[in-house]
C-alpha cells in the first residue's frame, strides 16, 4: 500500500489546555501587535467564503460603539460538514479563546455561539466549560460573557445576516448587504461573526506566532485546514490537511479505489469528475495554478456505483426545502431546476433542456440575494456539465 | 390561567420580552408541548407585546418548531446525501415496520413521531437519525430495533 500522501497536521485538535496563559499573554499585548499576528499569518474565514480574519476584526475594532458583539457561527449545515461539531465537543475552550481576545480587541462585552438545533445535545457539555471560562475572565478582569443562542434547524441561518435576524427572533431571511456585519450585525451593531474552526485556529497563531501557521498551505490559501471526508471512502471522518493538495492525492489518500468524482465544499459547491482530479487544488480562489475550490472542508467521495442524478436530486430537494423563499430567483429557481431534471429524465423534455436548465441556474448566481440561491449554479452546472449522459439516460 | 398561558409566562420570565427572546420562548414551548399552538402563539405576542403574525411568521420558518402537535419522542432520520448512500431508506422502512406508522405521521399512543430531516452534521456516520435532542449513528435496521424497544421500555416502567 503506497498510501498518505498528504501529511496529516494536529493544530487544532491537540489536546493543550494552557488557556489561561495564551489568554494572559493575549490581553496584555497591544490590540495592533495582535491584529497584525493575525493578518499576517494569512487566516482566513473557515466557513467557506473565506474572507481575512484580521481584516474583519480590525475593520469592527475602528467603528465607534458603545456595543458590539462577538459571535461564532455553530450552525454548520452545509451537507457533508460536520468539523464544527468535533472542535466544539473537543476543544471548546480554544474556540471561547478567541471569542475573549476578539471581544478585547473590538471592544465587546458580550458573546455569543450560535449553535444549531440538530447539535444541542452539546449545550450541556458547552455550558460547564462557558461557566469556566467566565471565573477564568473574571480573574483577568476581562469584563465579556459569552451566551450559547439555539437554532432551530435552518440551514440558511448559517449565512451570517440571516444568522442575526434569527437572533432577533424573526425568520432567518438574509438581509442586503452592504452595510456588512463589521457596521451593522446582531441588533444593527457592529459585530465580529466568524466559524468555529476560524475562532480555534486563532488559538493556536496566539499561541505559537504567525509563521507556524503561514509555513503551512500555498500562496494564498496559508494553514492547515479541517476537512470531513465521507461518501465512498474507508476512513470516513475529520482530518486536518495543509491546503494546496491536489483532489488526486486527495482521492488516492482517502478514496476507494474506484472514486468517479468528488463533491467539494458540500451541495453549495462544486463537483470534480475524474479526470479534472490532477488539475484540481484545494484552496482559496486567488493565485493558484489551475482550478482552485474554496472550500468550507466538506469532501463527499462518490465512486462509479453512484447514480450522480440521484445526487444532483438529492441536493436540489435539500435546496427546495432549505430556500428561505424570500426573493423570487432562488425559490422559484430551486423547485424549476428540480422539475426540469426531473421532466429529461422521463423523457418529457428533450436533453436540449438541461441547457436551459444551466442558463437558470447561471441567472440564479446574478440575482439571488444571498449565497444559498447564488450558489445552487456551483453544483448545479458542475454535475450537468460534466455528467450530461447520466442525468438523460 | 390556562396551563399554556402560565408555560408562556414563565418563559417570558425566563427569557425576557425582546424580540430576541422569541426564538427561545417559542423553542421552550416546543419542548413542552411538542408543538406551538394558536392559542400559545396569541399568548406569546401578548406577553412580547407585538402582533401574532409576527410570532407566527417565526414559528413557521423553522423545521425544528412545529404548530401540529407531534408525538413525545421526534425521529429526525437525515435524508442528504451520505446518508442516504449508505442506507437511509432502509432506516425509514425499518422504523415504519416497528413503529406501525408512514413517514410524517405520529403513532396512535401519541409517542413518536417519524420524520426525515436535512444533513445532521454525522455524515461520516450515516446512516444516522435525532430522537429529540439525542443523535444515533452507524444505524442498521437491527439497531434501529434495539433503540426503539429501548424508549419503549423506559415508557413501560415510567407508567
Amino acid at each position: 500500500m503506497n498510501k498518505k500522501h498528504l501529511q496529516r497536521l494536529d493544530l487544532i485538535f491537540k489536546n493543550e489546555h494552557d488557556t489561561e496563559k495564551i489568554l494572559e499573554k493575549a490581553l496584555a499585548r497591544p490590540d495592533d501587535d495582535l491584529i497584525n499576528d493575525l493578518i499576517s499569518s494569512g487566516l482566513k474565514g473557515r466557513g467557506g467564503a473565506g474572507f481575512p480574519t484580521g481584516l474583519k476584526w480590525k475593520l469592527t475594532s475602528e467603528v465607534e460603539s458603545d456595543e458590539k458583539y462577538v459571535i461564532c457561527n455553530a450552525d454548520e449545515g452545509e451537507p457533508g460538514t460536520f468539523k464544527d461539531r468535533e472542535i466544539l465537543s473537543s476543544v471548546p475552550h480554544k474556540v471561547l479563546v478567541g471569542m475573549a481576545v476578539c471581544a478585547k480587541i473590538i471592544g465587546s462585552r458580550k458573546g455569543y455561539i450560535y449553535l444549531r438545533g440538530e447539535y444541542k445535545f452539546l449545550k450541556p457539555q458547552l455550558l460547564k466549560i462557558i461557566d469556566d471560562f467566565h471565573k477564568l475572565l473574571d480573574q483577568l478582569n476581562l469584563d465579556f460573557r459569552v451566551e450559547i443562542f439555539m437554532g432551530s434547524g435552518a440551514y440558511i441561518c448559517g449565512e451570517e445576516s440571516a444568522l442575526f435576524e434569527s437572533m432577533e427572533g424573526k425568520r432567518g431571511e438574509p438581509r442586503n448587504k452592504p452595510p456588512f456585519p463589521t457596521n451593522s450585525g446582531y441588533r444593527g451593531k457592529p459585530t465580529v461573526i466568524n466559524n468555529v474552526e476560524t475562532l480555534a485556529h486563532t488559538y493556536s497563531i496566539f499561541k505559537y506566532g504567525p509563521e507556524k501557521f503561514r509555513d503551512l498551505g500555498v500562496q494564498d490559501s496559508r494553514g492547515s485546514k479541517v476537512f470531513s471526508v465521507s461518501g465512498d471512502t474507508p476512513i470516513p471522518g475529520i482530518y486536518e490537511l495543509e491546503f494546496g493538495m491536489t483532489l488526486q492525492k486527495f482521492v488516492e489518500d482517502f478514496g476507494d479505489g474506484d472514486a468517479k468524482a468528488v463533491q467539494v465544499g458540500g451541495a453549495s459547491g462544486f463537483c470534480v469528475p475524474r479526470k479534472k482530479f490532477d488539475k484540481t487544488v484545494i484552496g482559496y480562489q486567488g493565485k493558484l495554478t489551475g482550478a482552485s475550490l474554496p472550500t468550507g472542508g466538506s469532501m463527499m467521495i462518490f465512486n462509479s456505483s453512484r447514480s450522480m442524478y440521484n445526487v444532483l436530486h438529492n441536493y436540489l430537494d435539500f435546496f427546495v426545502e432549505e430556500s428561505c423563499g424570500q426573493c423570487t430567483p432562488c425559490r422559484v429557481g430551486t423547485q424549476q431546476l428540480l422539475l426540469g431534471i426531473q421532466a429529461v429524465k422521463k423523457g418529457e423534455q428533450p436533453s436540449s433542456y438541461l441547457d436551459k436548465l444551466m442558463e437558470l441556474a447561471e441567472a440564479m448566481r446574478v440575482t439571488a440575494k444571498c449565497g444559498l440561491g447564488q450558489s445552487v449554479a456551483n453544483s448545479f452546472s458542475s454535475i450537468v456539465e460534466n455528467f450530461k449522459e447520466e442525468m438523460i439516460y | 390561567m390556562s396551563e399554556v398561558k402560565q408555560l408562556v409566562k414563565d418563559l417570558a420570565e425566563e427569557h425576557g420580552r425582546e424580540m430576541e427572546s422569541l426564538l427561545p420562548i417559542l423553542q421552550g414551548i416546543e419542548t413542552r408541548e411538542q408543538h406551538i399552538s394558536q392559542e400559545a402563539m396569541v399568548e406569546v405576542a401578548r406577553e412580547l407585546n407585538i402582533s401574532a403574525a409576527k410570532v407566527y411568521g417565526t414559528a413557521t420558518f423553522y423545521s425544528f418548531l412545529h404548530t401540529k402537535p407531534l408525538g413525545k419522542y421526534v425521529i429526525r432520520v437525515c435524508k442528504t446525501i451520505t446518508c442516504m448512500m449508505h442506507g437511509k431508506n432502509q432506516i425509514i422502512k425499518e422504523l415504519e415496520n416497528v413503529l406501525k406508522v408512514e413517514l410524517g405521521d405520529t403513532t396512535h399512543d401519541g409517542k413518536f413521531t417519524l420524520m426525515e430531516t436535512n444533513c445532521l452534521g454525522q455524515c461520516h456516520k450515516g446512516p444516522a437519525m435525532l430522537i429529540n435532542d439525542t443523535p444515533y449513528t452507524e444505524l442498521t435496521p437491527e439497531k434501529v430495533r434495539d433503540i426503539i424497544m429501548q424508549y419503549r421500555n423506559e415508557e413501560m416502567h415510567a407508567n
